[in-house]
């Protein structure tokens, strides 16, 4: 009998192009998305070598990261964004290479237009420029982030060399309580593991909470990955995925359907197969999570305070808690519920999908964002845009006080005029809590989109639970 | 891409854990198009107040440090972002050679394609090099890439270890698309058989 096989080896086997000497593997990509950010170096490189793209078919292209998320008829204003996405254009054009450009509707962050136009599916690899490309394995896709360099390799190749991750399986079982969401779930996790816990590691996500996600917090729990330091996250294809994926403009069409499913359905690790590191999350130890620090890991539940540096026995770990407590203008002790917040911010690759904005809307209905703050919608994608729109969620939010912006990255890492400024605190449903992440001096604190709506109408970190 | 055979040089001692790629090279820097020019604004926030003045106390704004071309620094260097802005700022400031327990996956990948050596060592070896740096004064280190040794002055030798590849194309400054491309006829028969077997990834 054949060795039982984890998901990840399945897929990563049957991309090995050829194994060289030291176990360096030639890997073959099956689809490579292309952003303005970091794709400009790639394209000269291509050009000053005389190489061309392999694959155009294989590539879709958009500009999310730089963009503005108003006044979008008018001319980009930042000279070197401007010229960035204007760069992107020139480059698809001269490689031809499909881009969504600024006008389309179907333009939007990159790691939501994937799933939303059925290009991102089962058993494929995936790349980009991007760390959050990890959000693609919620299909049960290998995708990773990778660097320029990588990104002109696999333009010019169609492969990267790569050697095989470890693998770490994560199960999360039970039920989730009232208020806990995938945002909390993959929270939850980090602060488990640690923000390097998943280094050199590709996850996989098991557990009868998984299963019960939608495709939308598979994508938020997958997002997050590299915040728990791993390359790529996977969840086993279901019906789940199938339904989603069914009739979009990328996936396969009706002949090939069928083909498509019945090859998908021999993707999910066998039973039997081993991982190299078993994790147990039960759902009972998840909350309504928000982060206190600078690193995603800083984890506590809304009703918890501010951990006190003086109980760490680790000199190093004690002396970086100290420098984000310091940061982020908190003292050891303080309630979350008592943060006093300026402004909040949902949208991101890990949380502008339409279900997120249908999970803000409802907390949101009805009531008014707090004199204090100033909050926006900046969602995933322009056809994101235009369903929220269609239920109206859009006059719930504006009804509130939000501010409803176009699609674009926009304040997840502030590379367009969405920022904070320094000293200005954020609730926001974004990926990173980094210092400056947001702006120079901005704090970030992490949490779900629920969470965000409900800290947006106190006008604090809040309880969502206690809004219902 | 420039070779890395031997190099000794200046060694910085930047000993926080945790130091992402937002703060080696913030946003606002990605905006460029070209890869040089980025080592003015490495570590920017921690190296420039808002007047754009230097901050005295950072590291990379004293001497010798000014001069570095090794950082020794805390574990899990590199998390965060996939933007090889941060290599390149790196680089560009004089960088070759970041020693650490640990790095981020993508960052370590990144420096590779660039000339840059990471180096992953015990944390008992990386504090004993910050101990020569902050307290000892002993401010050269010479990495040598083949012999895969690190060298100081009347201390023991530190051996550290790297994928024979990686090696191969770093001591050769070779760039790895020409590695993939002398395999050109095996990507040809892998996606002639990708074609038979998953026609829709085709269509």
């Amino acid at each position: 009998m054949a060795q039982p096989l984890t998901l990840y080896q399945k897929i990563w086997n049957q991309h090995v192009v050829t194994r060289l000497d030291d176990g360096t593997c030639v890997l073959y990509i099956d689809r490579h998305l292309v952003h303005e950010v970091t794709s400009p170096q790639a394209f000269e490189g291509l050009r000053l070598s005389g190489r061309h793209v392999r694959h155009p078919h294989a590539t879709l292209a958009v500009a999310d990261h730089n963009v503005p998320t108003i006044n979008r008829s008018a001319r980009v204003a930042n000279n070197e964004s401007r010229i960035q996405i204007e760069t992107l254009s020139r480059n698809c054009a001269e490689f031809g290479i499909t881009l969504f450009d600024l006008n389309d509707v179907r333009q939007g962050i990159v790691h939501i237009i994937g799933p939303e136009q059925g290009l991102t599916q089962p058993g494929m690899t995936i790349v980009c420029g991007d760390s959050h490309t990890s959000t693609h394995g919620a299909f049960g896709a290998l995708a990773f982030g990778i660097g320029t360099s990588e990104v002109e390799h696999v333009l010019a190749t169609q492969t990267l060399l790569m050697q095989p991750a470890k693998t770490m399986r994560i199960n999360v079982d039970g039920t989730l309580g009232n208020g806990v969401t995938a945002k909390d779930v993959i929270l939850g996790i980090i602060g488990k593991i640690g923000t390097a816990g998943g280094t050199g590691y590709v996850l996989e996500y098991t557990g009868s909470v998984v299963r019960n996600l939608d495709m939308a917090g598979r994508m938020t729990m997958c997002n997050m990955s590299i915040e728990g330091g791993a390359r790529a996250g996977l969840i086993a294809p279901d019906d789940t995925t199938y339904n989603y994926m069914k009739g979009r403009p990328y996936a396969p069409k009706a002949d090939q359907w069928n083909a498509a499913v019945n090859y998908w359905r021999t993707l999910p690790s066998d039973v039997g197969a081993t991982y190299d590191e078993n994790i147990e999350l039960p759902a009972n130890e998840l909350a309504p999570f928000v982060t206190w620090g600078t690193s995603p890991d800083t984890v506590v539940p809304i009703t918890g305070v501010v951990p006190d540096p003086a109980a760490e026995p680790d000199e190093k770990k004690r002396a970086g808690m100290e420098r984000a407590l310091e940061y982020m203008g908190l003292r050891a002790g303080m309630k979350m519920q008592d943060v006093v917040i300026d402004k909040v911010f949902i949208g991101s690759c890990t949380n502008a999908r339409i279900e997120d904005l249908r999970a803000a809307a409802g907390v949101v209905n009805g009531r008014k964002i707090a004199a204090n703050v100033q909050a926006m919608i900046v969602p995933g994608s322009g056809l994101v845009k235009a369903q929220a729109e269609h239920e109206g969620l859009d006059k719930i939010f504006l009804a509130a006080g939000f501010e409803w912006r176009d699609a674009g990255c926009s304040m997840c890492l502030g590379m367009n005029e969405d920022q904070l400024l320094p000293g200005e605190r954020c609730a926001s449903t974004s990926n990173r809590n980094f210092e400056g992440r947001q702006g120079r001096g901005g704090r970030t604190h992490l949490l779900s989109p629920t969470m965000a709506a409900a800290a947006a109408v106190i006008g604090k970190l809040a309880d969502v639970r206690e809004l219902s | 891409m420039n070779p890395f055979t031997t190099l000794t040089a200046v060694a910085a001692p930047f000993p926080e854990n945790n130091i992402d790629t937002d703060i080696i090279i913030p946003k606002q820097f990605l905006r460029t198009i070209t890869r040089a020019g980025l080592g003015k604004s490495l570590f920017f926030d921690r190296r420039y107040h808002a007047d754009g003045s230097d901050k005295k106390d950072f590291i990379l704004n004293r001497e010798p440090f000014r001069h570095a071309q090794i950082l020794v620094t805390g574990e899990n260097f590199g998390c965060g972002s996939s933007r090889e802005h941060a290599p390149w700022a790196l680089l560009d400031f004089g960088i070759r050679c970041v020693i650490a327990p640990s790095f981020a996956d993508i960052f370590y990948n990144n420096c590779f394609k660039n000339g840059i050596l990471p180096i992953r060592l015990p944390q008992a070896d990386v504090d004993a090099l910050l101990g020569d740096l902050q307290k000892d004064e002993l401010w050269n280190i010479t990495v040598d890439l083949g012999k895969q040794t690190i060298n100081r002055s009347n201390r023991p030798t530190i051996p550290f270890d790297i994928d024979p590849l990686r090696k191969e194309l770093l001591l050769g400054g070779l760039d790895d698309i020409g590695v993939t491309l002398q395999h050109a006829k095996e990507i040809d028969a892998y996606e002639d058989n990708l074609r038979a077997q998953r026609p829709w990834l085709f269509a």
